[in-house]
C-alpha cells in the first residue's frame, strides 16, 4: 500500500504552498492518473513522492516505510521516476537502461543485472537499438528507454511525469498498455501525470484531480464527470461511452 | 546478447589499452628527442642500467622528470575537466573556463610583484622566478579561492550548475582584470616574470612537487572511479540521478572541490595550461561515449598523451629553444576544439 499523508510543499521559506495538505492511498498494482491544469502542482507532487523533493510537511509511506526517513539507495529500490524532460546523453540504450540497476550494483555489474535489462529492453521493443546511442533515437524511442530504465529498478512505486508527451498515438497506447501490464504483473503502484483525460480513463484505475495545489477529487472513474472537468480545467466537455469505454470530448 | 554486450565492453577496454599504449609510445619518443637526440638503443641501455654517463644524466635528470610532470599535469587537467563537465552539466566546463587558471595567474602575479618572488635569475637563455615555492603557493591559493568563491555563490543559489558556470566566467574575468592591474603597476622585470610564469613550463617542478601531484591524482582518480555510476546517473539529469539514489548536491560539491584541488595544484606547479581539460574528455567521448567507467581513465590517458606530445612539439619546433607549453596547447587546442564543434554541430551531450 502507498500512503500519502498531509503532504505540503513550498519552494522556499515564506513562499506560498504549491501543495497543500495532500492525502490519498493506493494499493499495489493500481494505476493512478494525476490530472489537473498547468501549475496545479502535479509534477511537484510526483517529485515529493520520491526523494527528489522533501515535503515541508507530511509523510509518504511505501509498504509502511516513510521514504523520506530511509536511505537514498533503499528509496531508489522502492521507487523509480521518469522525468517530464530527460537530459539525453551520448550513452547506448543498454547502458542507459543498466543505470536503473544502480541502486543494486555494488562493485560491478552482475549477470542478473544484465539479464533483467535484456528482458525489459525486449519488452519495450528496443532490442534492435540496444547498442545505439540514445541521442540518435527518436523522442518516442528515448521515452521508451527512460521507461525501461525505471522498470529495471524493480520498484514498488513507479512515478511517471507525462510519459506520453513525445509519443504518437500508437506508441502512447503501447507504452501505457505496457505500464499497466507491468503494474498488474509485478504488483507495482503507478502514479502518472497525464494531460489526456481519455488516455487516463483507458489506462488508470483511479484519478487524482489537483486544483491549485489541493486534492479536488480522488476516486475511480465515477468522479470523471463533465462537472469535475469543468471545475478543474475550466473547459466544457462531455464524458461519453464508446464501445463500452469512457472517453472525454470537448464540446 | 551476452556475447554482443561483452564484445561492446571489450571495445571500451581496447580503447583504454590503446590510449595507455599511445601514452607510453609518446613517452618513449619524448625520451629520445630534444637538444641532444638519443637513439632508442641508447635509451633502452640506460633504462636497464647501461649506456653512457651523459645519456644517463639527460634521461634521469631532465627527460624523465619532464615526462612524469607532463603525465601528472595531463591526468589532473583532463580528469578534472571530465568531472566538471559532468557535475556542472556543461560541456564547456574546465579549469580554464571556470576561472581557476586565471585565479592561479593572479596569485602568481601577486607573489612575483609584492612578495619578492619575481627577482630574476638568468640561466642560459631562460629566465626563472627566484622563489618558485612562493609563486606556487600563491598560484594555488588563487586557483582554489576561485572555486571557493564559485561554490559559495552557487551554494547561495542552491548548488545550481548553471550558476556555477556563470560565477566561474565572472570571477575569471575579475581575476584577469586584477592581474592586468598588478602588471600595470609593476616594473618591466616583474612583468616579464609574470608573463614567463603564465607561459607554462614542465621543467619547473622537482621530484617533491611531482610526488604531491601524483598523490593527489591517485586520490582523485580513486574517488572519481568510486563514483562512476553516480556520474553516469548525472548524465540523465539531476532529478533522475536523485531518483536513482544519488546525493546530487554532495556529488557536485565534492566533485568540484576534488577537481579544483588537483587542477589548481597542477597549474600552480607548471603555470597556465589551457584546453587540455576541455578537449581530452571530448575526444575520448567519441570512442567510449558518456560511460564514466571508461571515460574517466580514458580522459586521463588522453590528457597525459596530449601533454607529452605538446611537450615534444615545444622542444622540436624551434630547437634548441623550448617554446612555452601553455601557448602551444592553446594554439593547437583551440582549432581542434573548433573543428570538433563544426563536426558535431553542437557540443550538447
Amino acid at each position: 500500500m502507498i500512503r500519502v499523508k498531509n503532504i505540503s510543499y513550498s519552494y522556499g521559506a515564506g513562499e506560498r504552498d504549491v501543495l497543500k495538505n495532500i492525502s490519498f492511498d493506493a494499493p499495489f498494482g493500481e494505476c493512478v492518473g494525476i490530472l489537473g491544469n498547468n501549475g496545479a502542482g502535479k509534477s511537484t507532487l510526483i517529485t515529493c513522492l520520491c526523494k527528489i523533493r522533501t515535503p515541508t510537511m507530511g509523510r509518504v509511506c511505501v509498504d509502511s516505510r516513510d521514504i523520506h526517513k530511509i536511505k537514498r539507495l533503499e528509496a531508489a529500490r522502492l521507487i523509480s521516476y521518469v522525468a517530464q524532460k530527460n537530459e539525453i546523453s551520448q550513452m547506448t540504450v543498454f547502458d542507459s537502461v543498466l543505470l536503473g540497476r544502480k541502486p543494486y550494483i555494488k562493485l560491478s555489474v552482475s549477470q542478473t543485472d544484465l539479464d533483467i535489462c535484456e528482458s525489459i529492453i525486449e519488452q519495450v521493443g528496443l532490442s534492435n537499438y540496444r547498442l545505439r546511442y540514445i541521442n540518435e533515437l527518436s523522442g518516442g524511442e528515448q521515452q521508451k528507454v527512460m521507461l525501461a530504465r525505471a522498470l529495471v529498478q524493480q520498484p514498488k512505486l513507479l512515478l511517471l511525469d507525462e510519459p506520453t508527451s513525445n509519443l504518437d498515438p500508437k506508441n502512447q497506447h503501447e507504452m501505457l498498455a505496457l505500464v499497466r501490464k507491468t503494474a498488474l504483473e509485478f504488483k507495482i503502484s503507478v502514479f502518472m501525470v497525464l494531460h489526456d483525460i481519455s488516455l487516463a480513463l483507458r489506462y488508470c484505475d483511479k484519478f487524482l484531480f489537483l486544483k491549485q495545489g489541493e486534492v479536488y477529487k480522488y476516486g475511480n472513474d465515477s468522479i470523471v464527470t463533465k462537472e469535475t472537468i469543468s471545475d478543474v480545467y475550466d473547459i466544457r466537455g462531455v464524458v461519453v461511452e464508446v464501445n463500452g469505454r469512457k472517453v472525454f470530448a470537448i464540446e | 546478447m551476452k556475447t554482443e554486450y561483452a564484445h561492446y565492453i571489450k571495445r571500451k577496454w581496447l580503447a583504454l589499452a590503446v590510449l595507455c599504449a599511445a601514452m607510453l609510445c609518446a613517452a618513449l619518443l619524448s625520451l629520445s628527442v630534444g637538444a641532444a637526440s638519443l637513439p632508442l638503443v641508447e635509451i633502452l641501455l640506460v633504462l636497464i642500467g647501461g649506456g653512457e654517463d651523459a645519456s644517463h644524466i639527460i634521461i634521469f635528470n631532465v627527460r624523465i622528470p619532464r615526462i612524469v610532470t607532463a603525465v601528472s599535469v595531463g591526468f589532473a587537467l583532463a580528469m578534472s575537466g571530465c568531472i566538471m563537465q559532468n557535475v556542472l552539466r556543461n560541456p564547456l566546463a574546465s579549469a580554464s573556463t571556470l576561472g581557476i587558471s586565471q585565479g592561479a595567474s593572479f596569485g602568481a602575479a601577486v607573489a612575483i610583484v609584492y612578495f619578492e618572488a619575481g627577482v630574476h635569475v638568468v640561466s642560459g637563455a631562460s629566465v626563472t622566478a627566484a622563489s618558485p615555492f612562493t609563486v606556487t603557493i600563491f598560484a594555488f591559493i588563487g586557483g582554489i579561492s576561485t572555486t571557493i568563491l564559485i561554490l559559495f555563490l552557487s551554494y547561495r543559489s542552491g548548488a545550481n550548475p548553471a550558476a556555477m558556470i556563470l560565477a566561474g566566467v565572472a570571477i575569471g574575468a575579475m581575476f584577469m582584470g586584477a592581474t592586468a592591474l598588478v602588471q600595470y603597476f609593476a616594473d618591466d622585470i616583474r612583468v616579464g616574470s609574470i608573463v614567463y610564469w603564465t607561459f607554462g613550463n614542465l621543467g619547473r617542478p622537482g621530484w617533491r612537487e611531482i610526488q604531491i601531484m601524483t598523490a593527489l591524482n591517485i586520490t582523485g582518480f580513486l574517488y572519481f572511479l568510486f563514483n562512476r555510476w553516480n556520474y553516469n546517473a548525472m548524465e540523465s539529469g539531476a532529478h533522475t540521478a536523485k531518483s536513482l539514489g544519488v546525493n546530487v548536491d554532495m556529488l557536485i560539491l565534492v566533485g568540484m572541490t576534488v577537481s579544483t584541488l588537483i587542477s589548481a595544484t597542477a597549474i600552480a606547479f607548471v603555470g597556465t595550461i589551457n584546453f587540455i581539460g576541455l578537449i581530452a574528455p571530448h575526444i575520448v567521448r567519441k570512442f567510449v561515449g558518456n560511460d564514466y567507467r571508461f571515460l574517466i581513465p580514458c580522459s586521463a590517458f588522453m590528457g597525459a598523451t596530449i601533454m607529452i606530445v605538446a611537450d615534444i612539439a615545444s622542444r622540436m619546433i624551434a630547437a634548441p629553444a623550448v617554446l612555452p607549453i601553455g601557448a602551444l596547447t592553446s594554439f593547437l587546442g583551440a582549432p581542434l576544439f573548433l573543428y570538433m564543434i563544426i563536426k558535431k554541430g553542437n557540443m550538447a551531450k
